[in-house]
């Protein structure tokens, strides 16, 4: 166990105590953006997760972003580039029925269903901070379990140096006739960053069953990177040899690295990654056109735990 | 490139003497005022009803900005108005256009330097000089600036010819515009390209062999 976590555990009842309160209150204002504003918000229809969900000891101690925001401004190319078009056009996305092929560099290979994928895993509530390259963050109680888990299900060989993972594609989805990507959105991690013990795989957030919008019915979430890192609505997860390439990088080597990490030293061609904005949930009125900017973090605030997996490496080159 | 106002054909155009054209006239400026008031107005109405989504401040730069590039774009539009109408009223909307396209110009760069970088003039100085689509939209804008000044009427006369020539900067600050819109974009969008066509064919009308041609073929019909 590491210091964080040890740090982390003294306060863990106090922290239960404080989401507790934290998530009255956002479903107080969540409640009141939905009514005030017509927020088509998943909180409305939201559907509550079957599954018995256990707080994590490493919770982010941030103000939580409110459910209302958090799955109704997202990056979901597949569904319209503008942030508004992911909950426009959820429906657009089929969930039911579902299956992850996985193959590559594994000795146990395979089609599986969602429910097959889901069954062994006890669910988990992580609150992580969740920082999107175009410099505004949200912190967001996810519900799943460790990727790595997962992926040690399927025994990876030797020769599985990396973890490379696809969303899902299909023609009735809005936002794929664009080329503003090429289809399907892929992503990728090396090995040793997949069964980091941050690596998350998310089947819900808020306690509720993940939106559509947000990546069902499950996705990945790796809190020290960039968001787009964090693919959605994953329909396949190939360990391979070589390093696979990813979505943005592809569409701009400059300015998308494969790795990704939140780094406020590395500039970006368009934003400046040096603060952000934290979309906390208040919209509307004056408060809303004076939310102060944060400084961003190395890594997200999560550097000391993912510090060894970076050791010798130069991270302005590797970026 | 050259501008194709001469007094001449502004006066060759068959005049209204109609009433209903004097009332068509003097209802056109203060109609046009409105809708292009409209963008700002829902702008306000929007703030205040929490219609502006998760990233209000993001909303509104993205607002502001689209509407500073159409309305710049609109202005240019008069004078080609003017040439397949025949009629003068595309030129005295010209100046309420381009002074609207000036009023969103600033809104959108007010609100990128106070509500989105709070006057840090360091992150906005490093901005400028390290992201290319910032330097090109700060050019539009320093281009605006004396294009508005002068735009009154005392200006246009003490100027004289020399306005004209100051003034053809607006297809600079327009390219600089598009340019801005085009390398902030994301990923290949299209609507930064309809911009870049749309400006195309509205400088197609400032080549003097293009209107000579249009000329001659309207004078065939």
């Amino acid at each position: 166990m590491k210091d964080w976590m040890r740090t982390a555990r003294i306060k863990s009842s106090e922290i239960t105590d404080e989401s507790v309160f934290r998530r009255r209150r956002q479903i107080i204002q969540g409640t009141m953006a939905a009514g005030v504003t017509g927020f088509i918000g998943s909180a409305a229809h939201a559907k509550a997760l079957s599954q018995p969900v256990t707080q994590w000891e490493g919770n982010a101690t941030d103000e939580l972003t409110s459910e209302a925001t958090a799955t109704t401004y997202n990056n979901f190319y597949e569904l319209g580039t503008d942030k508004g078009d992911p909950v426009k056009y959820a429906d657009k996305l089929v969930t039911d029925p579902w299956s992850v092929v996985v193959d590559g560099e594994c000795n146990a290979p395979g089609t599986f269903t969602i429910e097959d994928i889901l069954k062994p895993h006890a669910i988990e509530e992580r609150i992580y901070r969740f920082r999107c390259v175009e410099a505004w963050s949200m912190v967001i109680p996810w519900n799943g379990f460790a990727l790595g888990d997962l992926l040690k299900r399927f025994k990876p060989n030797a020769n599985a140096k990396y973890v490379a993972f696809e969303t899902v594609q299909d023609d009735n989805l809005p936002g794929m006739s664009s080329r503003v990507l090429d289809w399907p959105y892929v992503e990728g991690l090396r090995i040793d960053e997949a069964m980091h013990p941050l690596a998350f795989m998310a089947i819900g957030m808020y306690g509720n069953v993940i939106p559509n919008q947000n990546g069902a019915p499950m996705r990945l979430v790796v809190p020290w990177k960039y968001g787009y890192k964090s693919i959605k609505s994953i329909v396949r997860i190939s360990f391979t040899e070589k390093q696979p390439p990813t979505s943005w990088n592809m569409s701009a080597p400059h300015e998308y690295g494969f790795y990704s990490n939140v780094n406020p030293d590395v500039s970006h061609p368009r934003w400046s990654q040096a603060k952000e904005r934290r979309l906390s949930g208040d919209t509307s009125g004056l408060a809303a056109l004076f939310s102060a900017k944060i400084p961003s973090q190395f890594m997200n605030g999560y550097g000391e735990e993912v510090a060894e997996l970076y050791a010798d490496m130069d991270l302005k080159k590797f970026f | 490139m050259t501008t194709y106002f001469d007094q001449k054909t502004i006066q060759s155009g068959p005049a209204s003497t109609q009433s209903s054209g004097v009332v068509m006239r003097a209802m056109l400026k203060p109609v046009v005022f409105v809708l292009l008031s409209l963008p700002f107005a829902w702008l306000i109405y929007a703030l205040f009803n929490g219609q502006l989504g998760a990233n209000p401040i993001e909303a509104i730069t993205h607002h502001t900005g689209e509407w500073a590039l159409r309305i710049l774009l609109l202005s240019l539009c008069m004078t080609p108005l003017r040439m397949m109408f025949r009629k003068p009223w595309p030129i005295r909307l010209r100046r309420m256009v381009g002074l609207f396209a000036f009023f969103y110009v600033v809104t959108h760069l007010l609100t990128y330097m106070i509500l989105d970088q709070q006057l840090d003039v360091s992150a906005i100085l490093l901005d400028v000089l390290e992201r290319p689509y910032i330097l090109a939209g700060t050019v539009s804008f320093l281009i605006l600036v004396p294009l508005a000044l002068t735009s009154t009427k005392g200006m246009m006369r003490r100027l004289g010819k020399r306005w004209q020539s100051l003034h053809k900067l607006v297809y600079i600050a327009a390219i600089a515009g598009v340019v801005h819109y085009i390398w902030l974009a994301k990923g290949d969008q299209i609507e930064p390209l309809v911009y870049l066509f749309v400006l195309f064919v509205l400088m197609l009308f400032r080549l003097k062999g293009f209107v000579a041609q249009w000329n001659k073929r309207r004078q065939a019909v």
